[in-house]
């Protein structure tokens, strides 16, 4: 053929790694309570599954706008033929009033400053078409969300560079984490453009400390580049310490009206916080009028159906609704973290301490064979296809270290989660056995590492949308 | 300091040029039949209203249409939670059988290359990107949708070549025309990928006869390039010759179908654009999957893709509303072009689309473009119409406009006749014919199976159009 771009041919879109494997043993085998309780349990998707009842019972008592009705009268017809890449006033005031609540109502936000998007893939997409060209590079701290790859790259041309995050201070981001990862970049003749960081963290779950973002603040002002800053989490943050946005450190520090503040932007999306994936709604919020005016625009390509706008706005606007949902959501949220914790405690294993998110950041770095990247594939192989749970791998988030795994703990029932707990220790007790030496252990799991074809091949990945956030 | 990128800071978008004075000049003054009488009455918009009243007696006896009717919230929970790239199957089958339909089920389209997009502007950006590298460049035959200058080249730096066609054969596209726009890509140094053509024509209305798209399938496999038929209005041709689609002629004549994919929308057929489905259907597997990937920048909602789902699974209302559709159109391009020609306003004959191609050339007092854009400020502010200026489609001829009629009630119709019909013979009586048929007579001189319908133009009924979609947003962009 030859005649199509390079974009179709190259692999930046990301589907090609290992990470996906995973996906299609899954779905070759999936969990069912009933039906196949032998099967691969879902670990490895970011999915907030606990809330639904409340916005079940939300709909249930407004009927009118299930119905496409305002005040009794149909309004299909407007909703049908509005397509305005502005967005519907009344949704994006509801959004950015949530988005306050979220944050203690530390912050305002201005509807100016808000475009709408068709999920936060198309925000952080969109943001790098707005700040940077061709062959420039954005710095992110690892280990990152797996579809940056795709989203920050593949059609804008960005090139990522990541800032080294460790455990041996709970991957926290450094000053010189961060002066390390510029001149990195700048040796590989890439002009960085800004950094993007996710916060709370995709894959850790915690919230950064004010000192990350100080240290942050005084980076891009020092290098006069643009900070995004991916808030999607914001709403998931159930314990303390508190969620402290960009927005408020600041203001906190009269930065507000000053330069610096244009070159900060949002984005934030209703997947996480309120479990809908489906309805593609993300946003970018920028403090530079020409982002907003050029990412208006371009969110043409991907608008939020006006259908969903009208259906969230009038949802959001009810603050007796979100100051509950978001009461109950944390509290349930919490909880289920909880019982994770406690059963990976019960398998001898460890996690990040983390008080946001759907996920806890695992490290299993003591049941390794070696302290190699490829002795965590073969454990993570043996956990998707002999403990039957689909986990992330943190290489798959570019973490430095090997041995540390996400594991989604919001995406199931919680008889699921106790099950899927057990089969872990199961698995745990059987290859940290007392009576095996360490030698013998290290043979078995030779013998099991090479029964494990490791196929790359583009044409044996079922295609899906990521759901690894 | 640090700039930003040159895509945000260009004009690349497209919406500076002169067109949009026009939507300026609407929002300022917008018509509104009590509130506004004298405001500028909005023509430059190819919506399609004529059939809400059908589609909402639907919805009113199918609750479950909706996830959030206690009918439907059963589905709550897994469509909101579903967000797989590859669509509902439901939703694909019925989009795939949807499209058939409206081809006169002379051609199946195969759920599993359905592909989804963010309107059909995600869809044409996402197969620029599939098609082409920056730099290379697409055939497009003139006039064409302003929308394509950004759609096709903003983000993605692909070019675009435009095939020149006139007036003189009626704007078809000719062999020649094409053979022209190829060579002159290949002079100024420009690799061409593909041709988009647009069928039914935006901003024509009428639709290609086969022997063309024989000719263009034929022209593409010679040149090994690609063919994107966008087929957006599929559904709006409302009178003979029935729309021929690029999927009937590949059946007919030799080609390689890797070279062919076609773009579509609900947004046109339907009247369902701020609903934001697109669909990209490609004969090509790794375009149909590369698009499929990228299709993740712009989803259709999953609360959408069950509505859809819903209503265009019910075979039997979908059979009614296509012929409903096409009746309602055919009525009101009917009467429209008429009333025109009453006062000397021809237009190119057409058969489908939302908006009729008004030949103004003898009004233009320099067959300029200046004396077009003259011609259409006048039109703006003196006759209060927004109508949409050749020049903006890139046609290579002065004088032509494009002037929607399926975006307002009767009564809103009636108000723009008066004006234009006002206007030439305040200003031309010269073109305005000797004998001026009055609406007495307007029976006689049509034929018997438009006559029928006549007594419904001659009582408008129906609601007001309001003069925004929602009371408190600010009013609706132009985005065609």
């Amino acid at each position: 053929m030859g005649l199509l771009s390079r974009k179709v041919t190259c692999n930046s879109h990301g589907q090609d790694s290992s990470y996906f494997l995973g996906w299609l043993e899954y779905e070759k085998n999936p969990y069912d309570e009933v039906k196949n309780p032998r099967g691969i349990i879902q670990m490895g998707l970011a999915e907030n599954q606990l809330s639904f009842d409340l916005l079940e019972s939300w709909l249930d008592k407004n009927p009118d706008v299930a119905g496409f009705k305002r005040d009794g009268q149909s309004i299909f017809k407007e909703l049908a033929l509005f397509q305005d890449y502005h967005g519907f006033p009344a949704f994006k005031k509801a959004l950015l009033d949530f988005m306050a609540e979220i944050r203690g109502n530390k912050v305002t936000f201005d509807p100016n400053r808000i475009v709408l998007t068709a999920g936060a893939t198309s925000a952080n997409e969109t943001l790098m078409f707005c700040l940077a060209e061709q062959g420039d590079a954005f710095l992110l701290p690892t280990p990152y969300y797996p579809g940056f790859d795709r989203d920050l790259r593949w059609r804008t041309g960005v090139e990522i560079v990541p800032i080294k995050c460790t455990s041996s201070n709970r991957f926290k981001i450094t000053a010189s984490a961060l002066e390390d990862a510029y001149q990195r970049a700048q040796r590989k003749n890439l002009r960085v453009k800004g950094v993007l960081v996710t916060n709370p963290s995709n894959p850790l779950g915690t919230t950064m400390t004010r000192e990350e973002l100080d240290l942050l603040v005084n980076f891009i002002t020092d290098k006069e580049i643009h900070l995004i800053s991916d808030e999607i989490y914001s709403g998931t943050v159930f314990s303390s310490p508190a969620f402290v946005s960009i927005m408020e450190v600041f203001k906190d520090q009269n930065l507000e009206k000053t330069e610096i503040w244009e070159r900060v932007h949002i984005v934030y999306s209703l997947s996480k916080d309120l479990g809908l994936p489906g309805f593609r709604v993300g946003a970018i919020y920028s403090n530079d009028p020409i982002v907003v005016a050029a990412a208006t625009k371009m969110s043409s390509f991907g608008l939020v159906s006006s259908q969903t706008q009208y259906l969230l706005s009038a949802m959001l606007s009810d603050k007796k609704f979100t100051k509950e949902y978001i009461a109950k959501n944390h509290k349930r949220l919490r909880k289920r973290r909880s019982m994770l914790v406690a059963g990976l405690e019960k398998a001898g294993i460890d996690c990040l301490e983390s008080n946001a998110g759907l996920f806890c950041w695992v490290d299993m770095r003591h049941l390794l064979s070696s302290d190699t990247f490829e002795a965590e594939m073969e454990l993570w192989k043996r956990i998707v296809y002999d403990v039957k749970l689909n986990i992330s791998p943190g290489s798959s988030c570019h973490c430095t270290e090997p041995g540390w795994f996400r594991v989604c703990f919001a995406n199931m029932s919680e008889d699921t989660l106790k099950l899927a707990m057990q089969r872990l220790k199961s698995f745990v007790g059987s290859i940290t056995g007392n009576d095996r030496s360490h030698q013998e252990l290290k043979n078995s799991r030779r013998k099991f590492s090479s029964k494990w074809v490791f196929r790359l091949s583009f044409q044996s990945f079922h295609d899906r949308e990521q759901d690894e956030r | 300091m640090v700039s930003m990128s040159k895509i945000a800071t260009g004009n690349g978008h497209g919406e500076n040029s002169p067109y949009f004075e026009g939507w300026k000049a609407y929002e300022t003054n917008p018509f509104h039949p009590i509130d506004r009488p004298d405001g500028v009455i909005q023509m430059g918009l190819a919506e399609n209203q004529l059939c809400f009243e059908f589609i909402k007696k639907w919805l009113m006896e199918h609750p479950e249409a909706s996830v959030c009717t206690s009918e439907g919230v059963g589905r709550f929970k897994e469509t909101a939670l579903f967000q797989d790239y590859h669509g509902m199957p439901e939703f694909r089958q019925a989009v795939a059988k949807f499209m058939g339909k409206v081809r006169g089920d002379r051609v199946k389209f195969d759920p599993e290359r359905i592909v989804m997009s963010g309107g059909a502007t995600g869809a044409h950006e996402t197969v620029a990107f599939c098609l082409a590298d920056p730099g290379e460049a697409l055939l497009l035959p003139t006039p064409y949708y302003p929308g394509f200058d950004r759609d096709l080249r903003w983000r993605t730096g692909v070019e675009l070549v435009p095939v020149i066609c006139e007036s003189c054969n009626n704007f078809q596209i000719t062999r020649n025309a094409l053979e022209a726009a190829y060579e002159k890509a290949g002079e100024d140094g420009l690799r061409v990928k593909g041709l988009l053509i647009t069928n039914p024509s935006n901003p024509l209305g009428t639709i290609m006869d086969r022997d063309t798209l024989k000719s263009i399938v034929r022209f593409v496999n010679e040149k090994n390039i690609h063919l994107i038929g966008d087929e957006i209005y599929a559904a709006t041709v409302f009178k003979s010759p029935e729309f021929v689609s690029i999927s009937e002629v590949i059946e007919e004549v030799e080609c390689d179908r890797d070279l062919i994919h076609i773009v579509y929308s609900l947004s046109k057929d339907m009247g369902f654009p701020g609903f934001r489905v697109g669909i990209i259907y490609s004969y090509n597997d790794a375009v149909m999957n590369c698009a499929r990937k990228m299709s993740s920048y712009g989803l259709v909602s999953s609360q959408t893709q069950h509505l859809i789902a819903t209503m265009l699974n019910d075979h039997d209302f979908v059979d009614d509303f296509i012929v409903e559709s096409r009746e309602q159109l055919f009525k009101r391009h009917e009467y429209f072009t008429w009333s025109l020609s009453q006062v000397g306003i021809g237009s190119l004959k057409g058969n489908g689309g939302l908006f009729i191609w008004m030949d103004l050339r003898k009004l233009l007092k320099d067959n300029t473009f200046e004396g077009e854009m003259d011609l259409w400020r006048v039109i703006i502010n003196e006759v209060k119409l927004n109508v949409s200026p050749g020049s903006s489609f890139h046609c290579h001829e002065p004088g032509w406009f494009r002037v929607c009629f399926a975006n307002m009630d009767d009564n809103t119709m009636e108000v723009a006749l008066s004006r234009i019909r006002a206007f030439i013979l305040k200003n031309n009586e010269s073109i305005v014919p000797r004998k001026l048929c009055r609406r007495s007579s307007l029976k006689l001189s049509l034929s018997r199976s438009l006559s029928r319908r006549i007594d419904d133009f001659m009582s408008p009924t129906g609601i007001m159009s309001p003069h925004s979609p929602l009371p408190q947003s600010p009013l609706v962009r132009a985005r065609t």
